[in-house]
Order: structure tokens, then sequence, then C-alpha cells
């Protein structure tokens, strides 16, 4: 394979790109959300048509019009949602799409052989063809994309986040399966914004910005430091701000909580991390709290409230939860970043139960302007957005709502370096007992938006959310709720139950980390007693085995 | 870029005008009479009335095709109750047994975890059953009331300009329009149907939101079903078989997308009015049904490729 090299005139997505990858070698393509790295991916997997550019593999010129084309000149995409057919069988997705058949019927015996045979070259003959891949792990779906690649006889495989939903275990294995694919030949294009990985499984790695090639080079010869630098297009600076923070009440009591088997206690101006691997029950926990999943038993205190759990109900009681499935949950991407930001809190964007579309406009412009989101307008639906554009829109929604406990699960997961940083920089202004500049006016009331001359509020510092809306000086409450069990508090600092696979995140974040291994939760320590290495001890069983 | 929005929130509105235009140029220009139009309006507006009900459910990404049952079922009720009763409550009671048809499909739809699409198709049969249960498999008779007038042409010196019935439907489309766009349910219905589980995350209560909108379309088709009785005069448990899918088609024709999340009140009503057009013209064209249900089934298929084609070039 030499030199698949393209590039493109006037388009905005693209303006002139290189990108060769040999044979035999892992080359990384990192760079931000909208960079162009989906855009450059799609030209070659012939989704897209490049505007100008050349397009060889192996010295033949390529110039795919459709997938299938790439398929058939060996490029072979695996994207971070797999796309297989859950309620068939392995060797039935392998070779789907090019089933051996004579005269249309399906030879299931060849089938099942070249099944095989691609399991065995990725080193998994003990995977077996006829199980269903809907029963599979995450990571055994990947295994059979991948070998349902080999199958097609791809010699050029594009991975698009493959960690993404992997758990540390699997990741291993992803690794060990990528330099064996290396050494049997096959060109390997790695994309992820997991500059660990980069390292890790890389031999060369290019870095795209704006559309353009911004830098690219031997990793083992390149620090971390100096790739993100690439990315971002400047010396990255401290990602994990940490200013003054003060721990006040406690405002989240979980005692004895099942599933989870968790007991901690949350307090205003603090981070509370709960690491863990995939599968070990974090996500759970974090529904269970938030009542989209029923508590078995246990007990469940937000400040002065303890009852039945609902959505509704910890919204009302100054609690938010940002999902960690953006997609599938987190937002209702055909509808606008309005609609989505101000869901939670539609009340009081109008007399009554109205809703006026002018004020739900306004206060999501607020929040684009104050998390830089970029976008086209409030009324913008959200899966126009890049992926870090829409986290800040499903993060906006927290604040909007001007909740007091923040539930993240997984907050920077498939986001670019410079909304992670952002997002970091939220939290410890959310937990911080002195807002500092940055973003203080980011939390506002909804309200000024049709008074402009309302008092400015002291950035952080507001009233906590009540039913029927305590600032109103317009509408009498409408109703006192259940939930209104918040007692004002001297500061204003929020807290934070962050969950993250990421280690190096917690740590930067938190200021205590509790683990989760098998579904139980373990005591909240002080970040600074942790390190990465004890975390993932703890978290993989490790520590309890020896 | 204003008139290019323009043109994709009415590009329906378009079709009609070009569709009564095509029909304007066939038949001549007696097609856009007074009479004429007014015709259509009475003939739309049974399907219209049942459609904005089943607007807001596909919104919600669900649907509901025991409409045309409920409709049956409504006008064997009115008859029954013209007997003992006055008009007023004979049509009262008609749209209540109609909410009571939707509120059942809203309760087993949430209950009991079953898809819209399977329930409606049970209750469908059911209420179908129960109408003719209820009419004893006949026809019934009923006096002579106000509620015949209500789809009878103004000329007669019923109604004001135009008759009551094409008022009602306006006045429910209206209130039916400001409810989607401007309320909290209406936002919370485009938010279940666009991600339910996102609604749920949202604190959207979704099963009392699912159980208001089966029983608000419900009450809708009973109030289709006052309008099919006024056309008719008598209960007939037999009536209206197969109507759901003219409504749905309007709801779809008007942009309403069958995954949830997209359709709006003004598009179901120019789709509803597309096919009565298509509908009076090829009979007025002396083109023989078949035709017109070739053309109609055209434009279904057309709508929505031309829908998708458009978001896709957008």
């Amino acid at each position: 394979m030499r030199g698949v090299r393209k590039a493109f005139g006037a388009t905005i997505a693209l303006d002139g790109v290189d990108f060769p990858v040999r044979s035999g070698e892992v080359c990384a393509l990192v760079g931000q959300n909208g960079a162009g790295k989906s855009t450059l991916m799609a030209i070659l997997a012939g989704a897209l048509k490049p505007d100008a550019g050349v397009m060889r593999v192996e010295g033949a010129p390529y110039a795919p019009r459709h997938p299938l084309d790439a398929r058939k000149a060996g490029v072979a995409m695996i994207y971070q949602e797999l796309s297989l057919a859950p309620h068939l069988t392995v060797m039935e997705n392998i070779v789907l799409g090019v089933e051996p058949a004579r005269s249309g019927v399906i030879q299931r015996d060849r089938m099942r052989e070249t099944a095989a045979a691609a399991l065995t070259e990725l080193g998994h003959p003990d995977m077996s063809p006829d199980a269903m891949v809907g029963d599979l792990s995450p990571a055994g779906q990947q295994l059979v994309e991948i070998a349902r690649a080999l199958a097609s006889g791809c010699r050029v495989l594009v991975l698009d986040e493959p960690t993404s939903s992997l758990s540390h275990g699997d990741v291993r294995t992803l690794f060990d399966l990528i330099g064996r694919l290396k050494r049997q030949g096959h060109a390997i294009v790695y994309i992820s914004h997991f500059i660990e990985e980069v390292k890790e499984v890389s031999d060369r790695f290019v870095v795209l910005r704006d559309g353009r090639n911004a830098g690219e080079g031997i990793t083992a010869q390149t620090r971390a430091e100096d790739i993100v630098g690439l990315m971002v297009g400047r010396a990255l600076e401290d990602l994990y701000p940490r200013s003054d923070r003060t721990a006040g009440d406690a405002i989240l009591e979980v005692e004895e909580l099942m599933p989870g088997s968790a007991t901690f206690t949350l307090r205003r101006g603090e981070v509370l991390g709960i690491a863990g691997l995939l599968g070990a029950g974090r996500t759970r926990l974090l529904r269970t709290i938030f009542g989209l999943e029923p508590v078995k038993s246990g007990r469940i205190k937000i400040a002065a409230y303890s009852g039945p759990a609902t959505p509704q109900a910890r919204w009302r009681q100054g609690m938010g939860m940002l999902s960690e499935d953006r997609a599938g949950e987190g937002l209702a991407r055909t509808l606008s970043i309005a609609d989505n930001m101000t869901m939670t809190r539609l009340e009081s964007l109008g007399p009554a139960f109205a809703v006026l579309p002018a004020r739900q406009d306004a206060a999501a412009a607020r929040w684009i302007d104050g998390l830089a989101i970029r976008c086209s307008g409030p009324r913008q639906a959200v899966a126009q957005l890049s992926g870090g554009n829409q986290q800040k829109v499903a993060f906006a929604r927290l604040l909007h709502h001007d909740v007091d406990v923040l539930v993240l699960d997984e907050p920077t997961r498939g986001i670019d370096v410079s909304s992670k940083a952002q997002i970091y920089r939220l939290i410890d202004e959310l937990v911080s007992s002195e807002p500092r500049d940055g973003l203080k006016a980011v939390p506002y009331r909804y309200r000024d938006a049709d008074h402009e001359t309302t008092a400015p509020r002291n950035g952080l510092k507001t009233v906590p959310y009540r039913d029927g809306d305590a600032g109103s000086d317009t509408t009498p409450p409408e109703k006192t709720s259940v939930g209104d069990g918040l007692q004002p508090v001297p500061t204003r600092a929020r807290a934070v139950l962050l969950v993250s696979s990421y280690f190096p995140e917690l740590l930067g974040v938190c200021d205590r980390i509790a683990v989760m291994s098998r579904g139980r939760l373990g005591p909240a320590r002080p970040a600074s007693e942790w390190t990465e290495h004890a975390l993932l001890m703890e978290a993989s069983g490790a520590r309890a085995a020896s | 870029m204003k008139a290019r929005r323009f043109l994709d929130e009415s590009g329906v509105l378009v079709g009609l005008v070009v569709v009564a235009l095509i029909f304007g140029a066939l038949i001549g220009p007696q097609f856009f009479r007074a009479a004429n139009l007014e015709l259509m309006a009475r003939q739309t507006v049974i399907v219209a009335v049942a459609a904005l009900g089943m607007t807001m459910i596909i919104v919600s990404g669900g649907i509901d095709l025991s409409v045309g049952s409920i409709v049956s079922l409504s006008t064997v009720v009115v008859a029954l109750l013209l007997k003992t009763h006055g008009p007023a409550l004979a049509a009262f009671g008609a749209v209540a047994a109609g909410a009571a048809c939707g509120a059942v499909n809203g309760l087993l739809i949430t209950q009991l975890r079953v898809v819209p699409f399977i329930v409606t198709l049970g209750t469908m049969l059911l209420v179908r059953g129960a109408a003719k249960g209820l009419a004893d498999e006949r026809r019934i008779e009923a006096p002579i009331t106000w509620l015949n007038d209500l789809l009878r042409t103004a000329r007669d010196g019923r109604g004001w300009l135009l008759p009551t019935g094409i008022w009602i439907t306006v006045a429910l489309a209206i209130v039916v329009a400001l409810m989607l766009r401007y309320t909290r349910l209406g936002r919370h219905l485009f938010a279940i149907g666009s991600n339910e589980r996102t609604a749920r995350l949202c604190g959207v209560r979704i099963d009392y939101t699912k159980f208001a909108v089966y029983t608000l379309g419900g009450a809708l088709a009973g109030l289709a079903g006052v309008m099919e009785f006024s056309k008719l005069s008598v209960g007939d448990p037999t009536v209206a078989v197969g109507l759901e899918l003219d409504v749905i088609a309007a709801v779809i024709i008007g942009g309403g997308s069958l995954l949830g999340g997209k359709g709006s009140v003004l598009g179901t009503l120019a789709g509803a009015a597309i096919m009565v057009v298509i509908q009076v013209g090829c009979s007025q064209q002396g083109l023989p049904n078949w035709v017109q249900q070739i053309v109609t089934g055209t434009i279904i298929i057309g709508a929505v490729a031309l829908d998708r084609w458009r978001q896709k070039s957008a």
C-alpha cells in the first residue's frame, strides 16, 4: 500500500489533506471534532465524493462511488456504532453481503469455514460461529465486525473510536489484535480521541485541524502533550483546573442502596468520582439514584427529601443527570437545541401551561454563548451538531435547570479535547466556592430573557430552584411540590457525582473517588490518596484477588 | 433562506395548490366556484377532525388504527341517544364514547407496554364489534335534529357563510396547532416522539402524556363520528371501514413521520384536502374510482419521498 493521498480544493471541511498509510503499519488519525476526520474517512469509504484530490490504493487509482466499491477495493471501516444484524448468528454476519451460494442457495458449510478462518486469523478460534450476535458483548461484536472486514479481503482497515464502548481488558485484547493484523501486512487507520491509546497502538500519527494537516510524526518519538498541542493549535493549558473548594452541607446521602450496595455522602462544593470498568454497575447505580431504575433496598436522601424516586421528582429536588448514551438517551436529536436545553423546565417560559418559543430561544441563546456551542442558532436540530457541541447542549440542560446536584455519567466520552477542557472547567466552576470570572456569567435566571432589567444575578449564587419558581414575581407559586425540601444555604456551590472510565480525568477533577467493582461500590477516599494504578487494581478486582 | 424555510415547512401547501390547479386546468373555472370549494371542504371535515388527533398521536411516535371503528361506534351512540335525549347530549355522549375508547388505548399501551400498532389493531376490532353489538348489527334510524345540519351546505341557509361543521373543524385545528407549538403538553409530545428515553430522563411524565394524547385522539375521532352521523343521518356500525388509513395518510402527506417527533396541523389539513381534491376532481372529470386511487397512492409515496429528498439535499 503506497500512498492513499487526497487533496481537496474549495471545500470547507477539508482543505487539501494528505494522508498516506503504508501496509504493515498503524497510523493514527487524530484531531478534534470538526477537524475533518469523519469527512476524510467518509470519502475514503466511498460515502462522500471529494471535490478534488487523488486517492490510490496499492498504486492503482481509487475512486469509490459507493461503500461497496470501497469494500471491493479492500478498504473496510469499523464505525463507532457497529453495523451488525443482532438477530443473525456470528457466521451469518461475517459473510453478510458476500454469502457463498450456489445458484442462490446458501452453502452453510462454506459459510462456516469462511467465518472460522476469519476468526482464527484474529486469534479467536474459540468464538462459536453459531452464537447470536445480539448476545455478544460489545467487544465480541466488534470482533465479528473486524472478522467481516477480513472475510471480504480487506487490506486497509479503518477503526473509528474503536474503544469507546470497551472495558479495560477488552481494549488490551483489541490492541493485541491490531498488532497481529499489522504483522500480517494490513494497513490500519486508527481514529481516537484518547492520546494514551494513540501513543500505545500506533506507529505514526497524522493530526488534522480545521480541515488541514496540522502535523504528523513517529509516535514513539513524540510526547503526548505535543500531539495534543498540535490538535488544539496551542500548548495545552492546565486541563483540570482546580479552584478553591469548600465542602458544605451534605446534599445527597445514599445508604446501603441496592443495586450497587452503595453508601456515600455527597456535599456541596465537592466532586465525588466513581471509578470502575465497563459493566461494573456504575451506570445502573446512577440511574437508580436518579429514579430511572427501581430501588431494591436502601435509602436515598437529597437534602431533606427522601421518598420514592422518579426522574421528575429528582429534577424538582434540584438533581439533574447527564446520560452516558448521548444519542440514545441524552438528547432528542431531531429536536432543536432550544427544546433539548429547556425540556426539564418549560414551566415559566410562558404564562400558565404555555411555552413561548421566543423565550425558549432566548434561554438557549444564553447557553449557546456561554458554552461557545457552534451552531446556526437555537432552532438548529441537535443531530446536526458535532459530538462535543451535542454534549454541551446536554450539559446546558442541567445548567438551565439550575440544579444543585449534577449526576454526570461519562461526560467527556467521545468528545474533542477543547470541549473536554471546557467541561472540566465548568465542573470546577460549579463546585467552586468562589466562582471565577470565566464562566460566572453563564448561569442565569431565565426570567432575564424577558425582563432584561432584572437585577443582575451574582453568577452562581442564585436561589435554589423550587417548583412554581421561587424567583418569580409575576406568577404565584403554582403548588408546593413533594420535593420542596431544599434549604437555602449560604453558598450555592453545587455538588457533582461523576462516573468515568477514564482514570486520569477522575484523578484530575474529583475531590474524592470511590471504586465500583462487580456491582459493589467501595468507600470513597480523597483523590490525592489514589493513583491510576491503584484505581485500576481496585476496579479490576486485582487487589482483592492478591 | 427565509423562502427556503417557508418552502420546507409548507411544501405540502404548495402541493395542494398544484393539485388544485391541475384539476382546475382540466375541468375549467367552475372547479373553483364557491359551491365546489365548499363541497370539497365539507368532504374534508370528517378525515380532518380525526386527523387532528392522529397528528398529535403520530408526533408522539404512536399510531391509532382504531379511528375508523371509533367513528362508527360514535354514529351508533349518537343515533341511540337521539331517541331519548336532545342532540347536544347525544353529540357529547358520542365524543365521550370516543374518548373512552382512546383512554382504553392509552391505558393498554402504557400499562401493558404493548406497542401502539398492536394495541390499536386489537381495539380496532374490539370497538367495531362493540359498535355492531350495540346497534344489533343494524342501522339505527334517528329523529332529524340540528345535528343533521352540521355538514349541510350553507346555501340552504344553515350556518354562517360556511356549514357549522367546518367552523368547528377550523376552531379545533387552531386549538390543536397552538397546543402542539405553544404548550408544555405539545413540547412533551414532540420530545417523546423524538426520543422517549430522553423525555424520561428529562422528567416528562410519559405514561400520563401518552394516556392524554390517545384519549384526546379518541375524543376527536368521536367528534368525527358525529360529523359522519350528520352526513348519514343514521347510526351505522359498518361505516368508516379503513378510514384510519385515510387519516394516517393525511398526516403523512402533511409531513408527519411514523418515527415520531414530526408533524404539523397545517400540513395535516393540507394533506387531507389534497386527497379530497383528487377525489372530487377525478369524479367531476368523469375519471373512474380506480384512477383516483392510483393517483392518491402515488401522492402518498411521492410526498414522503420528496420530503426525504429535500431533507437529504438540505
